[in-house]
């Protein structure tokens, strides 16, 4: 059996997901952080 | 512990930390991960497969890690009613199903050309799997009962119960026979081979601080919306 498919389904399965997971919280971060910077803006 | 439990003083520990672990910790990763792939030896036994060790064990130790992490956190929140204990918990749920999920998925990848079947309901598989949907229930529960921004107590509860299942991962190898191979690394040392360790090494502690950046990002999330919550109710009652 070629090793080689399972191996690399794996990278291409962390390195998406991992890029995901860290935009996604980095989004969320960024837009709640910039709504208080606005409302205190507006204050 | 009671000096991070103001949010400004955590935020400014938080803020720069942030970047400091999530850059660190890809350049971990990237660079395990690349010696790993095409450095490192094959194994004698496993063949390129063992590849797949430098994704799997990082993911398999950081599902339980992050468990571990809430279960705290919860009894931190139950019983000195720390502020921020509760939203360290909400913000380690998500990456450590995300973890608990890649443990799974790359685990049953490996386990097909290792040992000819993507699944086994034995002792260790089983507990992870487990651990997983432990996952999805908190952070329903979390989402469902959140208080300004914390977890309700329920789920506090719910995050220390759910431990259980932590030394039942970690002893299934131990406790019953399985297709999974016993723990090759210890507090009291290793049985792999260094040309494996020092990649693996790097690439968990890369994804360890991954992880940390990811949690602090969502607890930085939560305290940002619970001020904006704070002033919107202000500002109507004005």
């Amino acid at each position: 059996m070629n090793p080689w498919p399972f191996v690399i389904a794996v990278y291409v399965i962390i390195v998406p997901g991992t890029a995901l997971l860290i935009a996604h919280s980095f989004y969320k971060m960024r837009r709640a952080e910039r709504l208080v910077d606005k409302l205190k803006k507006k204050k | 512990m009671h000096v991070f439990a103001n949010p400004t003083k955590f935020l400014s520990i938080a803020r720069p930390l942030t970047p400091i672990l999530l850059w660190s910790g890809l350049l971990l990763v990237i660079g395990g991960a690349l010696y790993g792939l095409f450095v490192a030896p094959a194994d004698r036994l496993m063949g390129e497969t063992v590849r797949i060790i430098y994704v799997h064990v990082p993911s398999a130790w950081l599902g339980p890690a992050g468990w571990t992490g809430i279960a705290i956190c919860s009894i931190v929140q139950l019983v000195w009613r720390h502020p921020l204990a509760g939203i360290a918990a909400r913000a380690i749920a998500v990456p450590g199903a995300f973890f608990s999920a890649i443990c799974l998925i790359t685990g049953s990848i490996w386990g097909r050309p290792a040992w000819g079947t993507w699944w086994q309901w034995d002792g260790r598989l089983t507990s992870m799997l487990v651990l997983f949907f432990l996952y999805l229930g908190y952070i329903a529960l979390a989402q469902a009962s959140s208080e300004r921004g914390s977890v309700s107590r329920v789920a506090a509860i719910f995050g220390i119960v759910g431990a259980v299942n932590i030394p039942i991962i970690n002893r299934s190898v131990v406790w019953w026979n399985s297709l999974h191979q016993k723990a090759s690394i210890s507090l009291s040392g290793s049985t792999i081979d260094s040309s494996f360790l020092w990649p693996l090494l790097a690439t968990a502690l890369g994804f360890g601080l991954i992880f940390g950046a990811v949690v602090l990002m969502r607890m930085r999330a939560a305290i940002a919306e619970i001020k904006v919550e704070a002033r919107m109710r202000r500002m109507a009652d004005i």
